[in-house]
């Protein structure tokens, strides 16, 4: 894909983004925080990507293989981990009624 | 078969598949504006997730290749793949279900550093991978660009994030207050001018890898000597900063990738990050360059010396009974919590007075400010595990103007918040919105000592004729003073 359209993309999501998170209330910050935490562990995607990769060990050492993981990893944590706090949060707002 | 037509339908594919995930993630924040229909935001943000993850394995693990007209697979290191995930998602879960709503700031900021540190590798692994497969001056110079974006930010957000963990958590290895030294402004902005050196040299001579990991090197001390000039009043920015930096990483990973929805969702996070973060520098009155570069100043002798002053004859203490007989006339009751009330442990104590006055007919409402806890929407959090319905909890534009129809101002473990000295121009805090708690008929102050919050300046509430000091903890207070109104 070329540039222009990735950045194109970029201020379009940008923009989107200020319209959304100005309609949250102050409420609900904390939970917004740790979800859109958990969005930014996209790179997720990515992680997994390089290591579906065509090369092997033998051609480019363990090393990248090691980073890689731990990239995952990582990228897991944060994934998992922000979306299951936020709901554990977000069920107390609840509250009685 | 065309296995033209083949490649061209899993792109088509892929692409789609990632444009789902990213609709996902934009109905999902839309739905986290209402308390309602947040749990249901959240679950669908998790779902467009989960849709961008077994894309993945389409995108990058099937291989068409129109040439020599065959399909591959490369799922040859699975077991990597299995364990890494495997072993996050554990750790994820696990972490998440232990911790404490009170220690909820600096589980968000070691996520935040995760991520940050997870796109840092993406990208260097990536840059790597592409050096072994394609000659150097083949490289495009805007994927380049995005790599030293992604290594800097990645780095900045993964080293910050954990000085900030360390810092909330209160780690003995990381020290709590700002360490500042002679010339740290200068050697911050100078390292970040090295980086951008570094980058560009990078970008020019691409072929080795060792630029880049030097870039990451740098990011990571940069990050350091930010967070840990940073006081404990500040660190709602830092983390909703450092929220934002690991967005961008993300974004920044996405042009390194080629790929759409990493860029989509980064950009989402970064909107989103700083956004919060221009709500908490406005909530302090503060630049955010203040808030990076220096402290709250001005604090000198000749101010500590105008405490004794300011307070001298003029305090009126009072007893947890007393309280509770003027709480026993009052209509209309606010209770201004700040951080100090969670560290008391005296969000439930706070409840059950708060339940027993309204039995009794009183109006009750909560007023906070927004950093009253040490994150973006905090206190809301640790009044909601308590169950208080959040229709109560007012911020700083509603509540304000209540004051003055308020019988009773309960303020608990907040200070600065509350001070009115940010009323007057020559203040440390001057220009600061305030709880204007001293409108209220009574205002009536839980507090262990007249000592500073962490402006370190005096506040003349305490000194004013409607203001009732009442000295002690602040669960042990609460709990008297309900223990007495009962008895009235």
């Amino acid at each position: 894909m070329t540039l222009i359209y990735l950045i194109t993309i970029l201020v379009m999501a940008v923009f989107l983004g200020f319209e959304l998170i100005t309609k949250v209330p102050a409420t609900l910050h904390t939970p917004l925080m740790s979800g859109s935490n958990a969005i930014s562990g996209i790179t997720i995607v990515g992680a997994v990507g390089v290591l579906l990769t065509h090369l092997s060990v033998s051609e480019v050492g363990v090393l990248p293989f090691i980073l890689a993981a731990v990239a995952l990893f990582f990228a897991t944590i944060n994934v998992v981990g922000g979306f299951v706090v936020s709901n554990r949060m977000l069920q107390k707002f609840k509250g009685r009624k | 078969m065309d296995y033209q037509t083949l490649f061209d339908a899993k792109e088509v594919l892929v692409g789609l598949l990632y444009l789902l995930s990213a609709i996902f993630f934009i109905i999902g924040i839309k739905n986290l504006s209402k308390p309602k229909t947040a749990p249901r935001g959240n679950m669908l943000g998790a779902t467009g997730m989960f849709i961008a993850f077994l894309t993945a394995f389409i995108d990058f693990g099937i291989h068409i290749d129109v040439n020599s007209e065959a399909i591959t697979a490369t799922f040859d290191y699975w077991y990597i793949l299995v364990a890494a995930i495997g072993l996050g998602a554990v750790i994820g879960v696990w972490s998440a279900i232990g911790v404490k709503m009170t220690g909820m700031p600096q589980m968000v900021a070691i996520f935040n550093g995760f991520g940050g540190g997870a796109s840092l590798l993406v990208a260097g692994v990536f840059y790597q991978f592409e050096l072994e497969t394609t000659s150097a001056s083949e490289l495009a110079i805007p994927m380049l660009v995005a790599t030293v974006l992604s290594g800097l930010i990645g780095a900045i957000t993964f080293s910050g994030s954990l000085i900030a963990y360390g810092k909330l958590q209160g780690l003995k290895i990381i020290p709590g207050k700002p360490v500042n030294f002679r010339g740290d402004l200068a050697l911050k902005l100078l390292m970040l001018v090295a980086m951008i050196v570094l980058g560009v040299v990078m970008v020019l001579n691409p072929g080795t890898i060792g630029w880049y990991w030097l870039i990451v090197l740098g990011g990571t001390l940069l990050g350091v000597l930010l967070v840990v000039g940073i006081g404990g009043a500040d660190m709602p920015v830092v983390i909703s900063l450092l929220n934002s930096y690991s967005g961008l990483a993300a974004a920044a990973t996405g042009f390194v990738l080629g790929n759409v929805v990493l860029i989509i969702a980064g950009s989402l996070v970064g909107a989103s990050g700083l956004i919060l973060t221009m709500i908490m520098c406005k909530a302090m009155n503060r630049s955010l360059v203040n808030v990076l570069f220096g402290g709250f100043g001005g604090v000198d002798a000749t101010s500590s010396e105008s405490a004794d002053t300011m307070y001298e004859g003029k305090i009126t203490q009072t007893s947890s009974e007393e309280v509770a007989m003027v709480l026993e006339s009052a209509r209309r009751v606010v209770f201004v919590p700040g951080y100090g009330m969670a560290v008391a442990r005296a969000a439930t104590a706070v409840r059950q007075l708060s339940e027993d006055l309204e039995k009794a007919g009183v109006e009750v409402a909560f007023g906070i400010h927004p950093v009253a806890g040490r994150m973006p929407g905090h206190m809301n959090v640790l009044l909601a595990e308590e169950s208080i319905p959040y229709d109560k909890l007012l911020d700083l534009d509603s509540v304000n103007p209540t004051f003055r129809q308020t019988d009773v101002a309960i303020v608990i473990g907040a200070n600065d918040v509350v001070n009115p000295a940010a009323r007057e121009e020559n203040s440390a805090i001057a220009g600061m919105p305030i709880m204007d708690v001293d409108q209220a008929q009574t205002c009536v102050v839980i507090k262990r000592s007249l000592s500073p919050g962490f402006a370190g300046i005096p506040n003349p509430l305490f000194a004013k004729d409607n203001t009732l000091m009442l000295f002690g903890d602040g669960k042990k207070m609460i709990e008297e003073i309900v223990k007495e109104y009962k008895e009235l």
